[in-house]
């Protein structure tokens, strides 16, 4: 398998990622009162999971192989 | 200090500062610099993405209905993870076929279709001009307010101005004017616009700059940070349900899901997404930092919007206030003068960023995909005739993108007011999602036909239009308010709203729904029902094979016709201009190894293919391929045939590999045969030498024979002692005879294996004692002392007993061959060591030279030198006495120096100790 192959499947395994992190049910669970930090949880939920997604395409995407 | 003319005056330095980035970008792009060939630049440039929408919508909308907002920005992320599959695939297609736009990119990859690049431009105008407006809108709306400052006014409650006193429309003028001086300065659209990119990526940043700063401003400065805004709207009773909101809102997770979707589509298929992704980016490997750089730009500029929005809605409480205003409003309102400017600058730059690149991809679009394509097929025109059309071209675009900004204001102005600035927005989207399906599919699904992504697009584009942009018209009042509650002639399941009866979805939700339902089936439909023409075969396998496909010549297989260099190079000038079209030729050329005008260049299918592609670069797929099949004449394949090239083109591959195999096959086998070859002439050489030389061992014998017969013959008066010395010889040597073809038969058995063996257990001691007796009148001839050295006892070993005297007598009367001759010395021992018994025969001859040794044990030879010192004998004796050893499973070998003497060893096995015990 080439880098490049490599590299297309690890995307396609983050944007399912994605899909699942920024869908009904996972959306849901944080989908309650309260807050983390004085930020509503849903909202801090859906940022930190972004900047989480974000840092991994980063990776995949500049890893050298 | 914010004053009208402060603020106009501010703008136009804005808009010059920008004209002076791309005119210094253009003129580094000249000296071979380029500033866009960077992944930093492309990452910002793909932030055209955030309009003015984004800008002043997304904050009106999150304090509408909290976190709805975010999938518009969410969903793109995740398409982008999945760009190195697609978009990389997108961007190689592009780059080999000179694509110059969405359309043409369609157009190309159903068979080159002027219809189907024309229905993708129509799509593509009547769903971007809304959100055209809405930057007109934005843009004249924040001017508006930032007018009246200090004090805080809505231009809804304005009221209808005069045309001419209308900012919307001096906003559009100036932006036309602006965007005709960046976008068409030169014609080839193909080529990059590096000016355009570096002044979007310029204004990429002061857009999220700006919008950072108030909400540092925001969250910081009135507030005490997130905290505090959270807090302060959880204990307002309006506010705190949106703190939890996807219940609160309608269609709540399906909503979400569906605008997620939507916003993944938007940014593969916004023709200025397009431009710049695709036709502005010079590097595949600049996507690897886009991938994470431009979601991370949408993560950063929309980290304030929560607390911008709440922030307002706590500042404006009355709701007089627009929420798409608060991000203006709010600094006003505190009084920061030079904030509020900067605001609205930044605004500008995000509307004036999205305009810009927006009418550049859609006059492109309309230029080669729509006016061209008709114009060359209207006769009357004599275009053909016309030696220089690029004025002709660059005047078409010019006048498109000033017509489409035009309806941009007009749009604004019949229906602006009736919706909030991210409705307007989502209808666009909805409208260019229709070119998911012919685009991802044209490029993965080989069998999609032309007819197929036809009937997808307008069924889909029918829907969008009945679903989403009846119902804007309707509500602005210029269609009856009745088609929306009772449905077209009082059918209740044709409700625009409700399409068959299918209620509880928000509008968005709805459309896309149906819309993409009617595409997808259609498409998939129609594709599966029709056949496909040969271009459009030989256009699919080109686009859904091009990582397999070897690059730029592929093309040109499918060509086969006649042309002539001079109507190529006039085609050329005629739409790229002479210069061009004179540095065209020169470069084919020169990659051909031509100097060109000098040699004539062949037009052949490579070189016609090779005009087509840089024509399409100017004039798009559709148009080129008109043009190129007006000035060629062209024989035109059947789909048979280019099935059959496209067949033969894989079949090549695949034979290619099996030719390679058997290749390294045969020069496996042939150096096996070579090798067998030189054993078969060593062999045969082997042969030859052994007939002469057991033809002269015979006749040595023969011939003293007959000598001594024919003197005892003819002579009757020998004495009777002479007679018997002759008689004696002539025994001798028929003894001699007699041996030299017993040896030789022996010889012939041994080789063809066909030898009998007799094996018993032997005792070596007696077999050297009997022998060596059996000798002792031979070397008592000679005067040779025989020293013979045996242990007392030794285990026996299987041998067949014949044999091994046999070569213990060859080495003994080698041995007294060549001993000494006054003193001749023989010793003969015995040992035992390490299984084996090794006996030991040594002579004090002459010794054998090291050359000598190796090949003492071949058939024939003997040491000595043969003409001078010929010792007597066949030669045969050691060759045969090694076989013998061999055979049963020792070793023989001699070790000598001259002067010193030889020594010949043998080692023969010992018997395996139940083997001696039974015997």
């Amino acid at each position: 398998m080439s880098d490049s192959e490599a590299k297309g499947q690890r995307m396609i395994a983050l944007c399912m990622l994605g899909c699942v992190l920024f869908n009904f049910p996972v959306l849901a669970l944080f989908n309650v009162a309260g807050t983390f930090f004085g930020v509503p949880v849903l909202y801090a939920y859906i940022f930190v999971a972004w900047a989480l997604l974000i840092a991994l395409m980063a990776w995949v995407a500049e890893k050298r192989e | 200090m914010l004053q009208g003319w402060v603020i106009v005056v501010t703008s136009f330095a804005y808009l010059g500062l920008l004209f002076a980035i791309a005119y210094f970008a253009d003129k580094r792009a000249d000296a071979g610099r380029s500033v866009i060939a960077n992944p930093y630049i492309y990452s910002l440039s793909l932030a055209v993405y955030a309009t003015a929408w984004t800008f002043y919508g997304s904050v009106g909308r999150a304090a509408g209905d909290g976190v709805g907002f975010l999938p518009i920005y969410i969903g793109p992320t995740l398409m982008i993870a999945l760009w190195w599959v697609v978009m990389r695939k997108v961007l190689r297609i592009s780059k080999e076929n000179r694509i110059t736009s969405l359309a043409d990119f369609v157009a190309s990859r159903y068979g080159k279709s002027a219809l189907l690049g024309g229905v993708v431009t129509v799509i593509a105008v009547i769903g971007i001009v809304p959100y055209i407006s809405l930057q007109l809108k934005a843009v004249s709306n924040s001017f508006t307010i930032v007018l009246r400052y200090p004090e805080i006014i809505m231009p809804a409650t304005v009221g209808e101005v005069p045309i001419l006193q209308d900012t919307a429309l001096w906003v559009a003028l100036i932006l036309a004017l602006f965007t005709i001086l960046f976008g068409t300065r030169h014609l080839y659209s193909a080529e990059h616009h590096e000016g355009m990119v570096a002044a979007i990526a310029f204004e990429s940043l002061v857009k999220l700059l700006a919008f950072l700063a108030v909400g540092v401003f925001v969250t910081f400065g009135i507030y005490d940070g997130f905290g505090d805004v959270f807090a302060r709207a959880a204990a307002d009773p309006k506010l705190s349900p949106l703190l939890a909101p996807l219940e609160g809102v309608a269609g709540g997770y399906a909503s979400w899901v569906w605008l997620t979707v939507l916003s993944m589509l938007a940014i593969m298929f916004l023709p200025r997404q397009f431009q710049v992704t695709v036709i502005e980016n010079t590097s595949e490997r600049h996507l690897n930092k886009a991938i994470w750089l431009f979601p991370l730009y949408m993560l950063a500029i929309n980290v304030f919007v929560l607390p911008i929005a709440f922030g307002g809605r706590l500042h404006f409480p009355g709701g007089t206030v627009d929420a798409d205003t608060f991000v203006l409003t709010i600094p006003m309102a505190e009084k920061q003068e030079l904030l509020a400017l900067l605001v609205f600058i930044g605004g500008l730059s995000a509307a004036t960023g999205m305009v810009i690149v927006e009418t550049i991809a859609l006059s492109t679009m309309a230029c080669n995909d729509l006016v061209m394509p008709v114009l060359l097929r209207m006769r009357g025109l004599r275009l053909n005739e016309r030696p220089d059309l690029t004025g002709l071209l660059l005047g078409i675009r010019r006048g498109a993108i000033l017509l489409i900004l035009l309806l941009g204001y007009l749009y604004f102005r019949l229906a602006g007011e009736a919706y909030a600035l991210v409705s307007i927005g989502l209808i666009s989207f909805a409208a260019v999602a229709q070119f998911a399906p012919a685009v991802l599919g044209g490029i993965f699904w080989k069998g999609a036909t032309r007819r197929g992504a036809l009937c997808g697009l307008l069924a889909g584009f029918a829907v969008w239009f009945y679903t989403l942009l009846l119902p804007a018209l309707a509500r602005s009042g210029w269609l009856p308010i009745g088609l929306l509650e009772h449905g077209p002639f009082g059918v209740a399941l044709l409700k625009p709203l409700q399409l068959f009866g299918l209620a509880g979805l928000d509008q968005i939700t709805h459309a896309m729904l149906w819309s993409m339902i009617a595409n997808v089936g259609a498409y998939v439909l129609a594709s599966l029902l029709d056949t496909q023409g040969a271009q459009e075969h030989r256009q699919a396998s080109l686009f859904v094979d091009v990582f397999t496909r070897a690059g730029e010549g592929a093309g040109a297989r499918f060509w086969r016709g006649t042309a002539s260099a001079a109507d190529l190079h006039s085609l050329l000038a005629r739409f790229l201009g002479a210069g061009a079209a004179d540095e065209t030729f020169r470069s084919y050329a020169r990659a051909k190894g031509l100097a060109w005008p000098g040699e004539p260049l062949p037009a052949d299918a490579e070189f016609v293919h090779h005009v087509e592609t840089q024509l399409a670069g100017a004039i798009g797929a559709a148009s080129a391929r008109i043009m190129v099949a007006s000035a060629v004449k062209e024989e035109a394949l059947t789909l048979e045939e280019v099935r059959k090239i496209l067949d033969e083109a894989s079949q090549v591959v695949m034979y290619s590999h099996r030719l390679e195999q058997k290749s390294r096959e045969l020069e496996a086998a042939s150096a096996e045969l070579r090798a067998a070859n030189e054993r078969l002439k060593e062999l045969d050489r082997l042969k030859d030498d052994f007939l002469s030389t057991v033809t002269h061992e015979l006749r040595t014998p023969l011939t003293s024979i007959r000598a001594f017969s024919e003197i005892l013959n003819q002579d009757p008066r020998i004495e009777l002692a002479q007679r018997r010395k002759f008689l004696a010889i002539i025994t001798k040597e028929t003894e001699r005879l007699t041996r030299i073809i017993n040896q030789v038969l022996d010889l012939a058995k041994i080789e063809a294996g066909r030898a009998e063996w007799s094996e018993t257990p032997v005792d070596l001691r007696d077999l050297i004692g009997d022998t060596v007796s059996a000798m002792s009148q031979v070397f008592e001839e000679k005067n040779i002392r025989v020293e013979v050295r045996l242990p007392d006892r030794v285990p026996p070993v299987r041998a067949d007993l014949d044999r091994i005297i046999q070569v213990l007598l060859n080495l003994l009367s080698n041995a007294v061959k060549f001993c000494d001759q006054v003193h001749g010395l023989i010793e003969v021992s015995l040992a035992e060591d390490d299984g084996s018994l090794r006996v030991d025969v040594r002579d004090n001859g002459p010794g054998i030279s090291a050359r000598d040794q190796q090949v003492i044990f071949d058939k024939f030879v003997q040491a000595g030198d043969a003409l001078t010192n010929k010792p007597q004998g066949s030669g045969l004796g050691l060759y045969i006495s090694r076989h013998i050893v061999e055979h049963h499973g020792g070793r023989l070998w001699v070790q000598s120096r001259p002067g010193e003497g030889a020594c010949f060893s043998f080692t023969l096995p010992v018997m395996e100790a139940e083997c001696a015990t039974e015997s």
